[in-house]
């Protein structure tokens, strides 16, 4: 890959050491979840220990009457049972805004919504407490139809309104029109994280009350802390929490879900207490991906130059709050894609219906965006008479361009290599004789017969913003001790399999010249360090974590210095040596450092971003990474069956600290974006979810992945620390359009017209009827 | 409830399992009495493989399986897969390839895998997929997985 000039002082490629930048050492918690000796939220317990569970509401919109806990009360076992009569903070929590109560008092706005929670001796006894808890519900009419919380035909059903954000975007001469418009409706069903370590957390309380200790599985514990600490009504400090195992997270452990009545519990009863959520309570127990339904109109020369762009964005948000204000802005922002675009006029909305409730998942806003954008791409293309490829490299962003925010992209933007990359790498082989039927539409049903098989290819493009947008200070804190050649980090970034434990050490012995490295536990004993979310830890807490040891550096070579009559300034860290690049005397970092301890921490934080004015203008982001996909799938168009044969991917990494880990965010996010074109949403039918459960919620499998091929585009980008761009939620934007575009494709070689597919996940009725 | 008391023969040690309730899963009982923690419970309904052991040399969903049903057979976990605090070839070469993030479904993974290498040595990779296609995981893709598969049985097959 060519790169550019930056001034990053750890080249690509100059990184042999073992286990430093560049390489992939493997995972210092490897061995112990092979094992199965990793200890997972869900794995915790105390001496004592009681186990919580929570009551929930069976209705989607309801009065509650009355509550009637006697019978509860007399079983056996029962050793406390909480309402929101027991919550001595604040009553509500959220994480924009604080909208969503710890128990439903008065009204009940979702199915699943928390009304009660209990505490017992056994998860049996928990059970039986929570069958016998009798609520009165007077019904209300449930609002469900998004269009009506537009519009005002629905009464507000909270407090404050079914409009949770309506945001524009007015951009250049909207009068412009094309000499190709092309346009469509396209809906996005509502997906699941499906992380696999459900929801546990376990409550230590201190004694007197005055404190608790909780273990989570979370993508953010200060921000946990500070919601946990408000409704307890205590101090922040009085809340200490430490990173449970993570089982995989995806954006669905950003919010509050059983923290704070696992804590209210413990409290209440002076005990440690656990709960563990089943698979069930999981699909009701934190935000999904929202739904969307996104109008674009595409205006564009004969040649199939982009002129202007007119969309329209409707996120369901569900019940409560949540993150949906910033999830419709990155929806609208991202209205164009990749592409330049001059002139726009978006229109978005995020609403409250009685819904789920909707939030982070992996794309956040963007993946709803891109499947619009590219279906339209493809439309256009079509309409213009040029080829998919071809009119997504005519109209690549390139570094300079103007969003249509207003936001120059300053970050590196390979557009047009990650399309050409991806174009060139190889293809699948050509089905025949001997392709096993269990490769085809299918699998194992073995019902393709493969003279009836068509094959297509299809095309998805997208930008994505990393880090936090709108002028929030998403800083992150690391902490880093070099004593005795052996370097001690200290942060609280969740690690949620991700793997920033592995970069953090490469970091450290990157710029300290240490092959030990030690981590300290992850809790809030040190200061936040935001959010494992947005892409944003491998930039933000690699980023505190490289300038802390640089912190520290600065601290050896003074004291190096001091003690051998050098200047400090000619010291520099070569392989595990201080050296004087001047003499070539050296010294290594273990003698150096022997019985001495040098201690920095550092906060890291990125430029300052901007609100959008009224009009949708202002630098609200913080910067972008970009990425292809090229899908290859095989389609039975008489069963409606698909089996995606090959995805092939370029990817706009910056640097790959790490090449294995970042291979692995590849092809995992890929089989998310599979998921969501084919396989994976929750129905919800009046309110109530009809699939709550791994059997009728279709997740990817090995025989549903297919071979993922990929190339990295490595140019490091001078903004980020280290050079290096989060990597996580591009692979699962624009697969999913990738893969759509496929099978439209087959669809079109079978009566050369095809099916609009304006719809994710494609249903087999979608192709076949 | 009526309880029970019985005998689970795990890892090739005698249990005593008390105050069971019949119905009681083997998951659970594994879990919550023998504080053998290594299966994880993630669906409760046998789709997702996280919850695999060996009974009586089969591989089953823990979740699935009543642990009063499993008296008199030999049970193998994760924890048994290789002796105390060592790592198997499949539990290395997992480490090793990539194929662990979170790391939730892996202790089931290995076992299952364990079970396709002593039974196919060297297996192509849509007998890999089939054959696992019981275990999800929501991390991988799994493609880092079928690697470290195949760098298994490529390297008992050198070593054989």
């Amino acid at each position: 890959m060519s790169t550019i000039d930056v001034d990053i002082d750890i080249p690509i490629g100059t990184g042999t050491r073992h286990g430093t930048i560049g390489t992939s050492p493997t995972r210092p918690d490897g061995i112990a979840k092979v094992q199965g000796a990793y200890a997972f939220s869900s794995d915790l317990s105390a001496d004592g220990c009681l186990w919580g569970a929570t009551f929930r509401s069976p209705h989607p919109h309801a009065r509650i009457v009355s509550i009637d806990l006697s019978a509860a009360w007399k079983i056996s076992g029962v050793q406390a049972i909480i309402t929101a009569e027991d919550v001595p903070g604040q009553m509500t929590y959220g994480l924009i805004s604080q909208d969503q109560p710890v128990f439903a008092a008065d009204v009940v706005r979702y199915v699943g919504e928390p009304i009660a929670a209990v505490a017992a001796d056994h998860p049996e006894t928990c059970r039986r407490a929570l069958d016998a808890i009798v609520v009165e519900y007077e019904v209300l009419a449930p609002l469900l139809d998004p269009e009506a919380a537009i519009d005002g035909g629905h009464p507000p059903i909270h407090p404050d309104g079914n409009l949770i954000r309506h945001q524009r975007i007015v951009r250049g001469d909207t009068s412009v029109i094309g000499d190709v418009v092309v346009e469509g409706t396209y809906e996005i069903g509502m997906q699941d994280q499906a992380f696999l370590g459900l929801e546990a957390a376990l409550a230590i309380p201190d004694p007197g009350g005055k404190g608790v200790e909780l273990h989570v599985a979370t993508q953010w514990l200060h921000e946990d802390r500070h919601q946990i600490a408000a409704c307890l009504g205590l101090p922040d400090d009085a809340v200490r929490l430490s990173l449970g195992g993570v089982g995989g997270a995806f954006g669905g452990r950003e919010d509050i879900s059983l923290q704070v009545h696992t804590c209210l519990l413990a409290l209440r009863l002076g005990r440690p207490v656990r709960i563990a959520y089943s698979r069930a309570e999981s699909f009701l127990g934190h935000v999904h991906r929202h739904p969307a339904t996104i109008w674009m109109r595409h205006h564009a020369t004969t040649t199939g130059e982009i002129v202007k762009i007119e969309a329209r964005m409707v996120f369901d948000g569900g019940a409560y709050a949540s993150t949906s204000s910033a999830v419709l802005i990155n929806g609208i922002t991202h209205t164009q894609g990749p592409y330049r675009c001059a002139n726009a006029v978006v229109d978005g909305y995020a609403v409250r219906t009685n819904h789920l409730p909707c939030g982070a998942m992996r794309g956040f806003g963007v993946v709803q965006a891109c499947f619009a954008h590219e279906s339209q791409m493809d439309k256009l293309a079509d309409a213009c008479g040029i080829d998919p490829v071809e009119i997504r490299l005519l109209n690549a962003m390139r570094t300079g361009d103007e969003l249509i925010t207003g936001q120059p992209v300053l970050n590196v933007a390979p557009v047009e290599q990650c399309i050409r990359s991806t174009a060139a790498l190889p293809m699948p082989p050509e089905r025949d004789a001997e392709t096993d039927l269990m490769t085809m539409p299918g699998g194992a049903g073995r019902t393709a017969d493969s003279g009836d098989i068509v094959r297509g290819v299809g095309w998805g493009v997208a930008m994505k913003n990393l880090m936090y947008s709108e002028g929030f200070d998403d800083y992150s804190t690391a902490r880093c001790r070099l004593a005795d050649g052996v370097a001690t980090l200290k942060f609280a970034t969740a690690e949620v399999g991700q793997g920033f434990i592995t970069i953090a050490g490469q970091i450290a012995r990157s710029i300290l010249g240490v092959d030990e490295v030690v981590l300290d536990n992850i809790d809030t004993q040190v200061g936040s360090a935001g959010s494992t979310s947005a892409s944003r830890q491998t930039w933000m807490s690699g980023g505190a974590v490289d300038a802390a040891c640089r912190s520290v550096r600065e601290l050896l070579f003074a004291h190096v210095a001091a003690a051998h009559g050098l200047d400090p300034l000619r010291l520099a860290i070569d392989e595990t040596d201080v050296v004087d690049v001047v003499s070539g005397w050296r010294i290594s970092v273990a003698d150096a450092t022997a019985g001495i301890e040098l201690d920095e921490t550092v906060e890291y934080r990125h430029p300052a971003t901007e609100d959008l004015d009224e009009n949708g203008q202002g630098n609200c982001h913080t910067a972008f990474a970009f990425v292809a996909h090229r899908a290859v799938v095989d389609v039975d168009p008489e069963l409606g069956l698909v089996k995606v044969v090959q995805i092939a991917t370029a990817q706009d990494v910056g640097r790959a600290l790490n090449p294995l880990s970042v291979t692995g965010q590849i092809e995992g996010g890929i089989a998310q974006g599979l998921g969501l074109a084919v396989m994976e949403e929750i129905i919800q039918i009046d309110g109530v979810i009809r699939n709550g459960n791994f059997t009728d919620y279709l997740l990817p499998t090995f025989l549903d992945m297919p071979d993922v091929v990929s190339t990295l585009i490595e140019i490091p980008d001078p903004h980020a620390p280290l050079g290096a761009k989060g990597v996580g939620e591009p692979p699962c934007i624009s697969s999913t359009p990738a893969i759509v575009a496929a099978i439209r494709d087959a669809l079109r070689q079978v009566d050369g017209v095809g099916k609009p597919l304006d719809r994710v996940p494609v249903r087999p009725s979608d192709i076949c009827l | 409830m009526t309880t029970e008391h019985f005998v689970l023969h795990v890892n090739g040690v005698d249990m005593q399992v008390r105050d069971s309730w019949l119905g009681e899963s083997l998951l659970d009982v594994l879990r919550d009495r023998l504080d053998l923690l290594g299966a994880k419970g993630a669906c409760e309904q046998g789709e997702c493989g996280s919850c695999s052991v060996l009974v009586d040399g089969a591989l089953v969903c823990s979740c699935l399986v009543m642990a009063a049903s499993a008296v008199g057979q030999p049970i193998v976990t994760i924890e048994g897969v290789s002796p105390r605090g060592t790592a198997s070839d499949v539990q290395q070469a997992f480490v090793d390839a990539g194929a662990v993030q979170c790391g939730f479904c892996t202790p089931g993974l290995i076992v299952a895998v364990h079970d396709l290498l002593d039974r196919v040595p060297v297996p192509s990779e849509i007998e890999i997929r089939e054959q696992l296609a019981g275990n999800v995981c929501r991390c991988t893709g799994y493609g880092r997985i079928i690697d470290a598969v195949q760098q298994v049985a490529v390297r008992r097959e050198g070593g054989a």
